[in-house]
């Protein structure tokens, strides 16, 4: 992306940001925003296919393949070792992606909730997600901060209100 | 006509839910196509969930071989549509109204509150394919193994989980 001077750091940044928050796989949100902020809409589609058709393609290969061979021993074996590596792999991304969130108390308590719901609990995903996402966004609820309480006491133009307005 | 409608259903639903990632909804996955539409057995859900290890792009994209699998290419072309349109459409708008939220401080919240939420989704997503996968002594040491590579050095992780697959096939 840099190489083709398509986006600068913060550009790339913000959009891990928006990609992060959204449902959805990270590479396709990112795919769509760096599209659309290039190129609108066409942008965007293009760059989704870019990044979804030759993975899809190989994929269905693939399957095509597994459907007739599903019950060689070989295969079986082969398969099954493949899903314990990603396990590990898993393992790995999931502490990358939560480094920061891993050495924080609130989080730690959070992320706990949220596995023990899902895994053992088994609760549906959309009730872990209206339950624990209001809890948890709330937590960071916006600080009231004092400051405010003071700004009403500034001159005029200086005050909150006029600041909307210059922009 | 009824199983299109249903896989379309399925998979759109675990579309908008994904938040923090195709990882996140494995569990959700998982239970539905196997626990409530007896679509396929937990093997061969493992199964396909491997096949997308193995080939380039998003893991995710083994979503096709469920539709596939299940209803033919009309089944690929919906559980396609279902499961990558949504987000899409949902990523388009919310980028270009993003920028008018700069001001507004419930962004940051929601950033930093639906980030424990995902990182613990994902974590019951790996732990799903562990339930599936680690079940004896040599697939543990291949997950421990390829955890450990990951966390010490840079390797490029596709090679990584074909190797696991290599290994524990030769391994009888």
């Amino acid at each position: 992306m840099r190489q083709e001077g398509w986006l600068d750091d913060e550009g790339f940044l913000g959009a891990m940001e928006i990609s992060e928050t959204l449902p959805g796989l990270n590479a396709v949100n990112m795919a769509i925003i760096m599209g659309d902020n290039l190129r609108g809409l066409a942008g965007a589609a293009v760059s989704v296919i870019g990044m979804l058709l030759p993975g899809g393609i190989v994929v269905m290969v693939l399957g095509i393949l597994y459907q007739s061979n599903h019950s060689n021993p070989d295969v079986k074996r082969f398969l099954l070792g493949i899903a314990a590596a990603a396990v590990g792999l898993l393992s790995a991304v999931t502490l990358q992606i939560g480094r920061r969130q891993f050495r924080q108390l609130p989080d730690i308590a959070i992320i706990i909730l949220t596995f023990l719901a899902v895994s053992f609990v088994k609760l549906p995903l959309f009730v872990v997600l209206l339950g624990l996402g209001p809890i948890s966004v709330w937590l960071y609820r916006p600080k009231v901060s004092k400051p405010r309480a003071q700004d009403e006491h500034l001159p005029f133009h200086r005050g909150p209100r006029h600041h909307l307005f210059r922009h | 006509m009824t199983r299109l409608i249903h896989l379309f259903l399925v998979f759109a639903l675990l579309s908008v839910l994904a938040v923090g990632g195709g990882t996140a909804v494995l569990p959700e996955m998982q239970h539905m196509t196997v626990h409530t539409f007896h679509w396929l057995t937990d093997a061969q859900f493992r199964n396909i969930y491997s096949l997308g290890q193995v080939a380039p792009g998003p893991n995710m994209l083994m979503v096709l071989v469920i539709g596939y699998q299940l209803a033919g290419w009309a089944g690929m072309v919906v559980v396609g549509i279902g499961f990558f349109l949504p987000d899409c459409v949902i990523t388009l708008f919310v980028n270009r109204w993003w920028v008018h939220l700069g001001g507004w401080p419930w962004r940051t919240s929601i950033q930093r509150g639906l980030a424990p939420v995902a990182i613990g989704l994902m974590t019951s997503g790996t732990f799903a394919i562990a339930r599936l996968s680690i079940v004896n002594v040599p697939t543990l040491a291949i997950a421990i193994a390829v955890f450990g590579i990951l966390l010490w050095r840079h390797v490029n992780p596709g090679i990584l989980v074909l190797v696991g697959g290599a290994v524990y096939m030769l391994l009888r």
